[in-house]
C-alpha cells in the first residue's frame, strides 16, 4: 500500500483531477447505460401486459 | 449432432432465448461487480506507482479494457450481422442491434479517458495522431450504424442495410489495432501482447485484465439485457413474461 492518507489517495499524485475525471466517467456511463436499459425494458414490458 | 445432448440450437429462436437471457443477466451482472471490484483494489492499492508517468497511468485500468471492448464488441457485432445476412437469421440481426450501443459507449469512454491521460503525460488532450483518429472514426461508424437502422422503417431493410454497414467497418479493426506499428504515433505501443513478454509491472497487468474480465461481463450482462428489449419490441407477443408455452405463442401468431 502506497498510500499515507486519504488526502494523497484523493491526489494521486498530483494527478487526481485525471484520474477521478476517467473512473467517474467510466461508471457514470456504464451506470447511464444500466438505468437506460432498464427503463426500456420496463416499458417493453408494461407494453406487453406482462 | 446427439440427440441426448442439449439443443443449442434451440436457443437460436428469440422464445427459447428470452428466458435463458433472464436467467443469465444476474450471474454476469454479478461477475462484473465482483470483478471490479477486485481489478480496482488493485489498480489502486496493490499495483505501484509508475516510475515515468506517477499515478496518471492509473488510468489504464480503465481506458486500455475500454479501448479493448470497444474492438471486440465491433467484431463480435460484425460476426453477428453477417450471420444474420447469410442466414437471413433475425435473431442475429437483434444480436447486431443489442450491442452497438454498449460499442459505442465504449469506445466514447476510451476516447475520454484516453483524452484525460494524454493531458498530463503528452500535454495535449487531442492529437491527430493515428491511433486516437481510427478510434475516433469507430466511435462515427457505431453512430452511423445506428442512425442508419433507426433511419430506415422497414426493419428487414434496416436490418440489412446497417449489417452491411457494420461488416464493410470490420477493416478499420486491425487499423486501430496496428496503428501503432505501422505508423510514428505518439500513442505507446502495445502493452500487452501475445509474443512478447509485458512491458509492465505484474501486479498492473494482472489490474487491467480482471478489469478488461470485468467489462466483458459487465458487455454480456447489459447487451443481453437490451437483446431482452429488442425481441420484446420486435415480436409483440402476449407471453414474453409467462413461463415459455409453445400453444400460446403459436396462437398469437
Amino acid at each position: 500500500m502506497q498510500w499515507g492518507s486519504l488526502a494523497e489517495f484523493v491526489a494521486m499524485g498530483g494527478y487526481g483531477l485525471y484520474v477521478w475525471i476517467s473512473f467517474g466517467a467510466t461508471a457514470l456511463c456504464m451506470g447511464g447505460e444500466v438505468f437506460v436499459v432498464w427503463r426500456r425494458s420496463a416499458a417493453a414490458a408494461s407494453r406487453n401486459e406482462l | 449432432m446427439s440427440t441426448t445432448g442439449t439443443n443449442w440450437f434451440k436457443y437460436s429462436s428469440p422464445q427459447a432465448f428470452h428466458p435463458l437471457a433472464g436467467r443469465l443477466i444476474p450471474w454476469f451482472a454479478a461477475a462484473a461487480l465482483g470483478l471490479s471490484g477486485i481489478g480496482l483494489y488493485m489498480g489502486f492499492f496493490v499495483a505501484p506507482t509508475d516510475a515515468t508517468q506517477g499515478d496518471a497511468y492509473r488510468i489504464i485500468f480503465v481506458h486500455v479494457p475500454a479501448a479493448w471492448m470497444s474492438m471486440f464488441l465491433y467484431v463480435i457485432m460484425a460476426v453477428w450481422a453477417g450471420i444474420g445476412l447469410g442466414l437471413n437469421a433475425r435473431p442475429s440481426f437483434m444480436m447486431a442491434q443489442a450491442i452497438a450501443p454498449t460499442g459505442a459507449l465504449f469506445t466514447f469512454l476510451a476516447l475520454l479517458t484516453g483524452s484525460m491521460w494524454g493531458k498530463p503525460t503528452w500535454g495535449a488532450w487531442w492529437v491527430w495522431d493515428a491511433r486516437l483518429t481510427s478510434e475516433l472514426i469507430l466511435l462515427f461508424q457505431y453512430i452511423g450504424i445506428i442512425l442508419l437502422r433507426s433511419s430506415i422503417d422497414d426493419l428487414r431493410r434496416a436490418d440489412r442495410a446497417s449489417a452491411v454497414l457494420a461488416l464493410v467497418g470490420v477493416i478499420n479493426v486491425p487499423i486501430i489495432y496496428f496503428s501503432v506499428r505501422w505508423w510514428n504515433t505518439l500513442h505507446q505501443g502495445a502493452s500487452v501482447s501475445i509474443t512478447a513478454a509485458p512491458s509492465m509491472a505484474g501486479t498492473m497487468v494482472t489490474a487491467m485484465l480482471i478489469m478488461t474480465l470485468a467489462f466483458w461481463m459487465y458487455s454480456f450482462a447489459v447487451t443481453l439485457a437490451r437483446m431482452r428489449c429488442v425481441i420484446v419490441e420486435r415480436e409483440r407477443q402476449p407471453s414474453w413474461g409467462k413461463p415459455a408455452a409453445i400453444p400460446d405463442v403459436a396462437e398469437a401468431r
